[in-house]
């Protein structure tokens, strides 16, 4: 229901993935797009070895960092993220490459897993593994049901709908084995039998592969799915592929789902089977102008100018640089950031294609409204938005939107209709807390 | 002929039959209001700014006369001159009004804080607040966008095209707070005008560190505490890197103006100094 | 190296555009022009490129000099409005009446509300119903469908179908003709033929979905169907409502306007039903023989009231517990 055909791109697709070599210095985030940010575990002047615990997680909705270096601590400062806001970063100079004894780095594939439910929950929180496939939600939390809901069905996300992106389909390709283990080490956690992995039709040779190894597993099923975005939406796919709607805002638990990206399901077979922690993943590097479109290993906390270096370069007719896909990913204000656990692609957009077209009356064609996948109205959200008429966004169901974009891509006016929906978001958003702390 | 009877009878006698209906409804439903507070209401600007806090002036004036006292009770856009009105009317003594103004706190014009990006999408500063830290190095300041502007009722504040900052018309503002509210970043405060409208202020609200502060702005406050040591009256408190100063406690000395090493305190109507210091920049100006 | 643009997401648009969305439409008119250049001749030409002129030049000078405002003639809204008012004229009409009609329907039915988007009734309908009240005799003397008709305003009339039926005139074309479109009528209403190829190509073209025509003629065709069951010495086979007048034109290309009809498909779906019972009902029992433009702009009026109540379904509809 809904959605929209933006043009593909995956320039990078079949790309072999490739190692960024170590920078100079690191600078790993404390703060993670959702949940506290976690508190700094050392001080100015230790020295680190790789997987070493660097942030301790700050209540339950919060995660652990480590250092996915070895080296000196330079200092704890405040570093620029993604939004141009500044928050608290640890700096690490690099000295070589030393990890912990107990990480198995060898490349055996570790099949067996004995550990009881709870455990394995205990090794995710402690690996500090959150998810990648952008929220970077504690998945330790995601994986604790509450009280009173029960889990039916993991759901593995391997649609990665946005153009451009490949990294999730490279690490389908190569690490098919691992991934199918993580998904049963996943059932195991949450006490399922069953899960099903969702995969775009467009990556027949990741369904094929992961169809391969899941034969050695029971009870996971692997479903192509049609080539639409936002397919890779969790409400969205949880409905492709159990039927189930989840309610209007509630969780997937409410209808018994429980959803992970699959290069959230590698990271839990590394921490759980090898003792590694999070630190690093694929990222995409893409663009129309990237001479070499590649999906590269980085480690959490390299600076993007190093990344941009190693990688060719920043294409002369740049206009924008996202983080993400060219859907719903951020536009960077500077490049003096550094790979965060949730950034999944460095996309160089040319100037020609960087500048939004004028923007005209609406001429209410209705188009948003069929391709909301919500079933929301946009085009009436942006005029009570410009008009601030929070109490009708509300009731005309503003929180419901998951941003993706759709409309604004379809408006032939060029409205800016995410914008206003999001500044409604966030106004209702607070109104809603207020009422409910003024309830209590 | 009989025509012309007919309708004159039938429309008159529905009109008479309306109006005695009418009649006996607007008695039934009448609602018993106290007389003064149309007299207040009289006496009001009428502007309906809610700058007194009340939905409307019909409000504020039904306030008044249900209010023991009106020491909480001031109408920002009529003053002092109102508040005796209305405190002829209805007996009760009216507070001195302590003027005030709306005093924009940031001095981070185009030639001082260099642009690092290009901001392209819905020209608001508030939903630009949302998305990002803004288009310097400053993620405090001042977006430079008018939401400021689009919310005063009283044409009293505009954006200067040069600088990019908002500046206070000072005869038209009422302090309402409209700007006040609308400004998504907090810039803008209510602050006393001062006699003679004399005021000083800490033109910044940035809270990173100093040594920060200096590379993305030229007159940030980088929180050195050169002004807290030397103010007599113990008017600047120091937080997060930031000086503030209290308009209550400022005696308008200037011993802080003549201290600070980047110009981020703003003196504003005061004459031009017999010393030989430089008059610093007095960016968030008067009309 | 410039600096970089920062823009909320999405950082891709699909390239649409209203121009694009106007141009799909003129494109769909072409065959039931083609067909009225054959039947109606010098008339269609010289009505079709009057009443574009004058659209486009009243919209220019509205926005230039009363409005003072952003010229948008380039977004081909008046031109297709130019195009549309012209089809449901009768090509024998003076340019005089020509230009008044565009004038209404630019001046009144589209700038007066504010410009594209913002006037909740069908502009060209504005203008032809203008016309046909204020110049009901000119507005109902339709020329004989001839090949390559070289007269103009001398153009031998006839009655049309619908006319033939209210008065009971006599003979209606036959069957074949009516969906040709050799029949008397207004410019672009003829040809039931050519307007359903327009039809399929808007739907190929996702102009417009399917809602509103099929709802309008599926209710028009049961109405009727319904009356000729009971009744067929007094009426007339649904298939002939349903070729005859302006019913296709109406129900394909002035029903469907964008700005004045509903944003949800159960909305279009009652709009559609809601044109086609009082198309019914004006074409059996009122004065008119020709009910759809009346209809219509009755429809117009209730779309907000449409759109207001009528909401898609929702995602994860929340049932509230009885």
């Amino acid at each position: 229901m809904g959605g929209v055909h933006p043009p593909e791109n995956k320039f990078s697709a079949g790309k072999k993935t490739k190692i960024i070599s170590l920078p100079q210095q690191v600078i790993i985030p404390l703060r993670h797009y959702s949940g506290n940010p976690s508190v700094a575990e050392v001080s100015r002047g230790e020295i680190v070895k790789v997987g070493q615990l660097i942030g301790r997680a700050n209540g339950f909705i919060s995660a652990n960092v480590h250092s996915s270096v070895s080296g000196k601590v330079s200092k704890i400062d405040n570093a620029m993220d993604a939004f141009g806001y500044k928050f608290p970063a640890v700096f690490i100079d690099v000295i070589g490459d030393d990890w912990l004894d107990e990480i198995d780095l060898s490349p055996e594939v570790k099949r067996v897993c004995n550990l009881e439910p709870h455990e394995i929950i205990k090794k995710v929180a402690e690996a500090g593994i959150v998810g990648l496939g952008g929220a970077t939600f504690p998945t330790h939390v995601k994986l604790s049901i509450p009280q009173g809901k029960k889990a039916e069905v993991l759901i593995i996300n391997g649609a990665e709908c946005e153009p451009y992106l490949t990294c999730d389909h490279q690490l389908m390709l190569e690490k098919g084995e691992e991934i199918i283990i993580g998904i049963s080490i996943l059932m195991k956690a949450i006490r399922v039998k069953k899960a099903i992995i969702g995969i775009e039709s467009n990556k027949m040779d990741a369904v094929l592969n992961l169809e391969k190894w899941a034969k050695t597993m029971e009870g996971i099923e692997v479903v192509p799915l049609k080539v639409k975005y936002p397919q890779g939406s969790e409400k969205q796919l949880i409905q492709a592929l159990t039927g189930r709607e989840v309610p209007s805002g509630a969780l997937p638990i409410e209808v018994g789902a429980v959803v992970q990206n699959v290069a959230t399901t590698f990271a839990v077979y590394e921490a759980v089977q090898k003792n590694k922690p999070l630190i690093e993943r694929i990222i995409t590097v893409t663009g129309k102008s990237v001479p070499e479109p590649g999906n590269y290993w980085v480690r959490i906390g390299t600076p993007f100018t190093h990344i941009i270096e190693e990688t060719g370069g920043m294409p002369q007719d740049t206009g924008k640089v996202v983080a993400g896909g060219p859907m719903m990913g951020r536009a960077l204000p500077s490049l003096d950031l550094s790979v965060a656990k949730g950034t999944s692609s460095i996309l160089f957009i040319p100037s020609s294609e960087s500048k939004r077209g004028k923007v005209f009356n609406c001429i209410r064609c209705a188009k948003c409204v069929f391709h909301c996948p919500m079933g929301l109205e946009p085009y009436l959200l942006m005029n009570q938005g410009e008009k601030q008429m929070w109490e009708n966004m509300e009731e005309n169901r503003v929180m419901d939107c998951i941003e993706c974009g759709s409309c604004s891509f379809i408006c032939p006016s060029n409205r800016p209709l995410v914008d206003y929906i999001r500044y409604g978001k966030s106004t209702v958003g607070t109104m809603i807390r207020n009422r409910k702390t003024h309830k209590s | 002929m009989n025509l012309i009877l007919a309708s004159v009878v039938s429309l008159g006698g529905i009109g008479a039959l309306s109006a005695v209906i009418l009649y006996f409804i607007a008695q039934k439903f009448h609602v018993e209001e106290d007389a003064r507070i149309d007299e207040v209401e009289a006496v009001l600007p009428a502007a309906n700014c809610g700058g007194c806090g009340f939905p409307g002036c019909r409000a504020f004036a039904a306030a008044c006369v249900t209010a023991d006292t009106l020491d909480n009770l001031s109408c920002p856009v009529g003053g002092t001159a109102t508040m005796e009105k209305v405190a002829d009317i209805l007996g009760k003594k009216a507070a001195a009004v302590v003027p005030t103004i709306a005093v924009v706190r940031c001095g981070g014009t185009c030639e001082v804080r260099e642009k690092t990006n290009s901001y392209d999408g819905v020209k608001s500063c508030t939903i630009v607040h949302n998305l990002y830290g803004g288009e310097t190095g400053c993620s405090w300041g001042c977006l430079g966008l008018g939401d400021c502007e689009v919310s005063c009722t009283f044409d009293a504040i505009h954006i200067n095209p040069e600088t990019m900052l908002p500046e206070v018309d000072e005869d038209k503002c009422t302090a309402c707070g409209a700007c006040v509210k609308a400004c998504p970043k907090n810039i803008i405060e209510l602050r006393r005008k001062g006699p003679k409208s004399r005021r000083i202020y800490v033109n910044c609200v940035n809270k990173d560190k100093g040594a920060v502060n200096k590379k993305v702005c030229k007159v940030a406050c980088i929180g050195c505490s050169k002004c807290f040591n030397v103010c007599p009256y113990e008017a600047i408190e120091m937080g997060n890197n930031l000086a503030y100063i209290d308009s209550e406690k400022c005696k308008l000395c200037r011993k802080c103006v003549e201290v600070c090493p980047t110009n981020a305190i703003v003196e504003l109507n005061f004459p031009p100094r017999k010393t030989k210091i430089e008059e610093p920049s007095t960016t968030g100006t008067e009309k | 190296m410039n600096k970089l643009i920062v823009s909320p997401a999405p950082h891709v648009h699909s390239g649409n555009s209203i121009r694009k969305e106007m141009v799909s439409v003129l494109i769909a008119l072409i065959p039931a022009y083609l067909v009225a250049l054959y039947y109606f001749g010098v008339g269609a030409i010289i009505v079709s490129v009057t009443s574009v002129i004058s659209c486009v030049i009243f919209e220019y000078l509205i926005q230039k000099f009363l409005i003072k405002g952003e010229n948008t003639v380039s977004d081909y809204s008046a031109v297709l409005t130019g195009l549309l008012l012209s089809f449901n004229l009768p090509s024998n009409l003076p340019v005089w009446i020509v230009v008044i009609g565009a004038l209404v329907a630019i001046g009144v039915g589209k700038m007066s509300f504010g410009g594209l988007g913002n006037n909740p009734f069908n502009p060209a309908l504005v203008g032809r119903v203008f016309l046909l009240i204020s110049f009901p005799v000119q507005m109902t003397s339709w020329p004989r469908p001839m090949a390559w008709n070289t007269a103009y305003l001398d153009a031998e009339t006839s009655a049309t179908a619908l006319s033939a039926l209210k008065e009971h005139l006599g003979n209606i074309p036959s069957l074949f003709d009516m969906f040709v479109g050799n029949m008397g009528g207004s410019m672009g209403e003829v040809s039931a033929l050519a307007l359903l190829l327009g039809f399929v190509y808007l739907l190929f073209k996702r102009t417009i979905t399917w809602h509103i025509p099929v709802s309008i003629l599926l209710t028009v065709f049961i109405m009727t169907g319904i009356f000729y069951l009971v009744n067929p010495q007094t009426y007339v086979s649904p298939i002939i409502h349903l070729l005859s007048g302006g019913l296709m034109l109406g129900a394909i290309f002035m029903a469907t306007d964008f700005v004045t009809s509903p944003m949800t498909k159960t909305g279009m779906t009652i709009y559609g039903i809601g044109i086609g019972i009082i198309t019914v009902v004006i074409r059996m029992f009122g004065s008119y023989p020709e009910g759809v433009s009346f209809a219509i702009l009755i429809m117009n009026a209730f779309t907000p009231l449409i759109n207001t109540y009528i909401k898609p379904k929702r995602f994860g509809e929340v049932r509230k517990n009885g």
